[in-house]
C-alpha cells in the first residue's frame, strides 16, 4: 500500500489529481484549485453545511435548527470549541429530524412547529434555520416558512442556504455571511462609534478572541464585536456602527469584509494574529490606521512588554526544535500562510503544504513563500499525505480531526490547529502555546517505543 | 450553566434536541470496516462521509478510509448513476480494496438511485466484490445502518455450496467496539468452536501503530469467510436491533438456523450466550471460563452493598441499553429511566422491542420506570430533573446532564469522544463485566467520597 498516491499519479483517470499537486521548483504551471473532488476520490473536504455551520455557531445566544434528517445535525453538535461568555443555548442540537413521511409529503410543517415551539420555550431574538441536502431536493421552501414565522413571532428567523451539495465548505463560508449580512442591514444610518472596529473571522476557539480583544482594549481601541466568536444577535447588529473591520481568517470572512466595505464604506484589513512577527504587525498595523498617538504609543508599550514575556518561551522551544521537518494540511490558504510564518518562527522547515479550499492567489503566496522541494497540494487524499509526509521526512503534521491518527499510524507528531485545539493559539501567548504544544509533541518521548527492538 | 433545559414537561411534536441516535450510513460505515479489505463508499455529497469519517475517528482515535460520490448540484438534480459508475471505476483503480461497500445517503435515495442496477451492472475487475446497502436516515439510526450493511454482506456473499453443514457457527456480534468482538471470539475459542465472526472490526479499528499506514489492515471477516457463512450450523446473533436481520436472511437464504440473544454484557446474558454455545459443542464448559465466571459472582457478591437500591439512568444503542438494564438490576441497583435514540419501528424496517424488554423486565423486579425508543436527551434530562439518580449510564453526551445535575457519568456505548481506551478493552462477557463492575463501582465510591465531611471519610469501603 505505500505508493497508492504515487500510483494515483501514474493513473490516466485520476491525472486529474496531479494538476493539483506541485512540488516548487519542479514544475512551473499553476497548481489547480477551487475544483470539485472527483468521484471516488477519499477526499478530505466538507460540505457547504459544514462551511456555513461553523461560521455561525459561535452566536451564543441564537437557536440553531438544523432542517434534514438527524444525521446532520448530530455530527456538529457541541463539536467547535467555540466559548462563550453568556448563553449556552448554541451547545444545544435541534434538528427537524425528518422522517420517512416528511420526505414524502414536505417538511415545511413539520419546520414551522419546531420553530414555533422552539421559540416559546427559547425566545431567542434570532433563530437560524439551516437547510441541508434533500431540503430542496423535497421541495420545502425554507424562505416563505422562516418569513411566515418571522412575522408570527416577531424575531428574525432566517434562513441558512446550505444544502451540502451545492459546493464545498467555503460556498458555505459564504453562505454564512450572507445571512450575518442580511441580518445587521437597517434602514437607519447607525451612528459611528470612535475607535471601533469589528474583529472578523476569529470563532473564539479556546478563548482566542478574548485575548485580542484584551490587547485591542488595553491600546485603546474598542472591539465593537468579534464575528463570530462569542457573538450575541444584539452585539452583531451593532456591527455596522465601527470604522475599520479588521480579518483574521479570510477563508471565510474575506467576503463578508469586502461586502461590509462596498455596503457601508467601511475599509477592511486582513491581519494574522498568528505567531509573534504576525501578530506585532498587524498590532502596528492597526494602531497606524487610527493615527492616534496614544494608541500607538499603547501598542508599542504591549507589544514589548508582552514579546519580552513570550518570545523566550518560543525561543526555548525552538532551540530544540531547530531543522525539525513540518507538514501542513489545514483547510484554508490563509491559515497555511500564516504557519508557514510561525514554523519559521521556530527555526522549523516546512516540507509539505496542502489545503482542502484554498484559493489561487493564496497558493501563489505559499508557492513562493516556501523553499526548494516543498509539495504544496490541493484537496489531498489520505493516501496522498501519506507519501508525500514519508517521502519529504516530516516530524510534524499540523491538521484537522481526520488528519490526526494518520500521522500518528506512521510515527508523525500531529498538532490541531482546528475545531480541537484546547489551547488558545492566537496573540503573544498563543504563540508561546503553539511552540510549546511543538515541542510537547516533537519531542515526547513515545516516539521512542515504536519498535521492539528500540529503533 | 450549560443547562438549558427545563424541568417542566410540556408537549412536543416533532423534531429532536440533543439527539441520542445519529445517521444510518454512520452504522453502515463502521459494519464496512469489519470485513477485510473493504473501502466503504457513501453514495452522496462529500459533507456526509466526511462527517461519518470524522464521527468515527473521535471515538475509535483511529484512521478511517471511506470514498464518496462527491455530489454536486448536478447530481441532485440528474441523479447519481454516473458519479457511482465513475467512482466505482476509479475506487478499483487506484485504492485497490477487495471489497467495495457502497451505502446511500438521504440524498441519494430521496433522488431515487438505483444502486442495486448501477452494482449489479458494474464492471468490477476479477476477484473484485461490490455489496451495497440502502440506508437513508430519515428511518432508523446508525444502528439500523449497521444491521443493513451487514445484511448485505449475507444477500450478496453468503453461500450454501457444500452438501452438509460445517460445524462451525456463525457470530454477528452487533455495534460493539473491537475490544468486544475479541472477547466474544476468545469465549467462542474457549467452548472449542471454531466461528466466523462478521463484521468483525478487530484488528482494524483497533490497529497497532507500525510507522507505517495500512489502508486496509490485518483485521476484518474475509470475503471467504463471508462466503462460507452459508455453510455453517448455527448463526449467533448478539442483539437483535443490529443483528438479527442478518441472521434472519441467512436462514432464509442458506438455511443456517439463526439464534437471536442479548449483547452478552452482564453475567446473565453471557451465560446465556456461553449456554447457547454450549448446546453447540462437543465441549463442556472448560475451567477457564468457570473460573472467570466464579470470579465475577465473587465480585458482585463482595460489593453488591455498593449499588443496591442505587437509582441509574440508561441511554444508548438499544441492544446495549437492554443488556445494561438487566445487568444493573442483577445487581440490585434500580433503572428507573431507560432511553434510546433508535425508533422502536419504521416503516419496511424491523419492529424493535425495545420498550416491551426494558418494561417487562423492570415489571418483573417490580420497579416503576421511563422506558422510551426514538427519544432525545432533552427528554432525558427532563426526566432527570423530576425524578434524580444516583448514576447515568451512557455516551460522552451524557455529559452534559451529568455536569447540570452533578451525577457520575460511566461511559459506556457509542460515542465517547471525551475518554481513550474504551474501544480497546470489553465490556462485554464476564470479563467485561468485571469492567463495567469497577468503573460503575470507582465512580459511585469517588462521588461519596468528593462529597462526604473529614469525618466521614472512610480508609475502607
Ligand atoms: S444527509 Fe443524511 S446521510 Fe448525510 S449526514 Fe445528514 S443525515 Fe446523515
Ligand atoms: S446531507 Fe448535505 S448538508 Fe448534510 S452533511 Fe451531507 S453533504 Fe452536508
Amino acid at each position: 500500500m505505500k505508493n497508492m498516491a504515487m500510483k494515483e499519479l501514474d493513473n490516466e483517470i485520476i491525472k486529474e489529481r496531479s494538476k493539483s499537486i506541485r512540488t516548487k521548483g519542479r514544475q512551473s504551471q499553476p497548481i489547480q484549485c477551487e475544483a470539485d473532488s472527483v468521484a471516488g476520490c477519499v477526499s478530505q473536504r466538507a460540505c457547504v453545511y459544514c462551511g456555513a455551520r461553523v461560521v455561525l455557531n459561535p452566536i451564543t445566544d441564537a437557536v440553531h435548527l438544523v432542517h434534514g434528517p438527524i444525521g446532520c445535525a448530530s455530527y456538529t453538535w457541541d463539536i467547535r470549541g467555540s466559548l462563550s461568555s453568556g448563553s449556552d443555548l448554541y451547545r444545544y442540537s435541534f434538528s427537524t429530524d425528518l422522517r420517512e413521511e416528511d420526505i414524502i409529503f414536505g417538511g415545511e410543517k413539520k419546520l414551522a412547529r419546531c420553530i414555533d415551539e422552539l421559540v416559546e420555550r427559547y425566545h431567542p431574538g434570532l433563530l437560524l434555520v439551516y437547510a441541508t441536502c434533500i431540503v430542496g431536493v423535497i421541495g420545502d421552501d425554507l424562505g416563505a416558512v422562516c418569513k411566515a414565522a418571522s412575522l408570527r413571532h416577531k424575531i428574525d428567523i432566517i434562513p441558512v442556504e446550505s444544502a451540502g451539495f451545492s459546493g464545498n465548505k467555503s460556498d458555505g463560508y459564504r453562505a454564512a455571511c450572507d445571512v450575518l449580512l442580511r441580518m445587521i442591514a437597517s434602514e437607519e444610518a447607525v451612528p459611528k462609534k470612535d475607535n471601533c472596529l469589528n474583529y472578523l473571522g476569529d470563532f473564539n476557539l479556546a478563548g482566542e478572541a478574548w485575548i485580542i480583544k484584551s490587547y485591542l482594549n488595553e491600546i485603546g481601541i474598542h472591539v465593537n464585536v468579534a464575528i463570530t466568536g462569542d457573538s450575541t444577535y444584539d452585539t452583531l447588529l451593532e456591527a455596522p456602527s465601527a470604522s475599520l473591520n479588521i480579518v483574521q481568517c479570510a477563508g471565510s470572512m474575506g467576503y463578508m469584509g469586502k461586502r461590509m466595505e462596498q455596503i457601508y464604506g467601511m475599509p477592511c484589513m486582513n491581519i494574522s494574529f498568528l505567531g509573534l512577527e504576525d501578530t506585532m504587525d498587524s498590532l502596528r498595523r492597526i494602531s497606524s490606521f487610527f493615527d492616534n498617538y496614544f494608541i500607538s504609543s499603547r501598542a508599542e508599550a504591549l507589544i514589548k512588554r508582552e514579546y519580552e514575556l513570550y518570545a523566550p518561551v518560543v525561543e526555548s522551544c525552538r532551540a530544540r526544535l531547530q531543522d525539525k521537518k513540518a507538514a501542513i494540511f489545514v483547510g484554508g490558504g490563509f491559515k497555511a500562510i500564516s504557519l508557514i510564518k510561525q514554523f519559521r518562527e521556530l527555526g522549523m522547515e516546512v516540507v509539505m503544504v496542502g489545503t482542502q479550499t484554498g484559493r489561487e492567489e493564496e497558493y501563489d503566496t505559499i508557492h513562493q513563500m516556501v523553499t526548494d522541494g516543498t509539495v504544496v497540494l490541493d484537496d489531498a487524499n489520505p493516501s496522498e499525505l501519506e507519501t508525500f509526509m514519508l517521502e519529504q521526512g516530516a516530524d510534524l503534521l499540523v491538521g484537522g480531526v481526520k488528519e490526526r491518527p494518520l500521522a500518528f499510524k506512521l510515527g508523525i507528531a500531529f498538532i490541531d490547529h482546528n475545531h480541537e485545539r484546547k489551547h488558545p493559539l492566537s496573540g503573544f501567548i498563543g504563540a508561546a502555546n503553539f511552540a510549546q504544544e511543538v515541542y510537547a509533541t516533537v519531542c515526547s518521548p513515545v516516539w521512542r517505543y515504536l519498535n521492539l527492538d528500540g529503533i | 450553566m450549560l443547562d438549558c433545559t427545563p424541568k417542566e414537561i410540556t408537549k412536543r411534536s416533532g423534531g429532536l434536541i440533543n439527539p441520542a441516535k445519529t445517521c444510518q450510513p454512520l452504522g453502515a460505515m463502521y459494519a464496512s470496516l469489519g470485513i477485510h479489505g473493504c473501502l466503504p463508499h457513501s453514495h452522496g455529497s462529500q459533507g456526509c462521509s466526511a462527517y461519518h469519517r470524522a464521527h468515527l475517528t473521535r471515538h475509535f482515535r483511529e484512521p478511517v478510509m471511506a470514498s464518496t460520490s462527491s455530489f454536486t448540484e448536478g447530481a441532485s438534480v440528474f441523479g447519481g448513476a454516473s458519479n457511482l459508475k465513475t467512482a466505482i471505476n476509479n475506487v478499483f483503480t487506484i485504492y485497490n480494496p477487495d471489497v467495495m461497500a457502497v451505502h446511500t445517503t438521504c440524498l441519494s435515495e430521496t433522488i431515487g438511485d438505483d444502486v442495486a442496477t448501477i452494482v449489479k451492472t458494474a464492471e468490477v475487475p476479477e476477484g473484485k466484490v461490490i455489496i451495497h446497502a440502502n440506508t437513508p436516515s430519515y428511518q432508523g439510526s446508525h444502528v439500523s445502518g449497521f444491521s443493513n450493511m451487514t445484511r448485505a454482506m449475507v444477500h450478496y456473499l453468503a453461500e450454501a455450496d457444500e452438501e452438509n453443514k460445517k460445524s462451525q457457527i456463525n457470530i454477528i456480534p452487533g455495534f460493539v467496539n473491537p475490544g468486544d468482538m475479541r472477547e466474544i471470539k476468545r469465549l467462542a475459542d474457549l467452548m472449542g468452536l471454531s466461528s466466523i465472526m462478521f463484521p468483525d472490526t478487530s484488528g482494524v479499528m483497533d490497529a497497532p501503530l507500525t510507522g507505517h499506514f495500512d489502508m486496509y489492515p490485518r483485521g476484518g471477516t474475509t470475503v471467504k469467510q463471508l462466503r462460507d457463512t452459508g455453510n455453517s450450523s448455527l448463526t449467533l446473533a448478539l442483539g437483535s436491533y443490529a443483528s438479527a436481520d442478518a441472521a434472519h436472511l441467512l436462514e432464509k437464504k442458506c438455511r443456517v438456523p439463526a439464534l437471536v440473544l442479548r449483547t452478552p454484557i452482564g453475567v446473565k446474558a453471557t451465560d446465556e450466550f456461553i449456554m447457547a454455545m454450549r448446546q453447540h459443542s462437543i465441549k463442556e464448559v472448560p475451567y477457564e471460563l468457570e473460573l472467570e465466571r466464579g470470579q465475577l459472582v465473587d465480585i458482585m457478591t463482595d460489593v453488591h452493598y455498593h449499588f443496591h437500591g442505587k437509582k441509574v439512568a440508561i441511554f444508548g444503542d438499544p441492544d446495549i441499553v437492554i443488556a445494561l438494564t438487566e445487568f444493573m438490576l442483577s445487581l440490585g441497583m434500580k433503572p428507573i429511566h431507560a432511553l434510546t435514540g433508535t425508533p422502536d419501528s419504521t416503516i419496511g424496517g424491523p419492529q424493535g422491542s425495545f420498550e416491551r424488554e426494558v418494561k417487562g423486565m423492570l415489571e418483573q423486579a417490580d420497579l416503576q420506570g421511563q422506558v422510551k425508543a426514538g427519544a432525545d436527551l432533552f427528554t432525558l434530562h427532563q426526566w432527570i430533573k423530576n425524578e434524580p439518580v444516583d448514576l447515568l449510564i451512557g455516551t460522552t453526551y451524557g455529559k452534559y446532564i451529568a455536569r447540570a445535575e452533578d451525577v457520575p457519568l460511566v461511559r459506556v456505548g457509542f460515542p465517547i469522544l471525551d475518554r481513550a481506551v474504551h474501544s480497546y478493552l470489553p465490556i462485554a462477557g464476564y470479563k467485561g463485566a468485571m469492567r463495567l463492575l469497577e468503573m460503575i463501582d470507582n465512580a459511585l465510591l469517588e462521588r461519596i467520597e468528593r462529597d462526604c465531611t473529614d469525618e466521614d471519610l472512610e480508609l475502607v469501603m
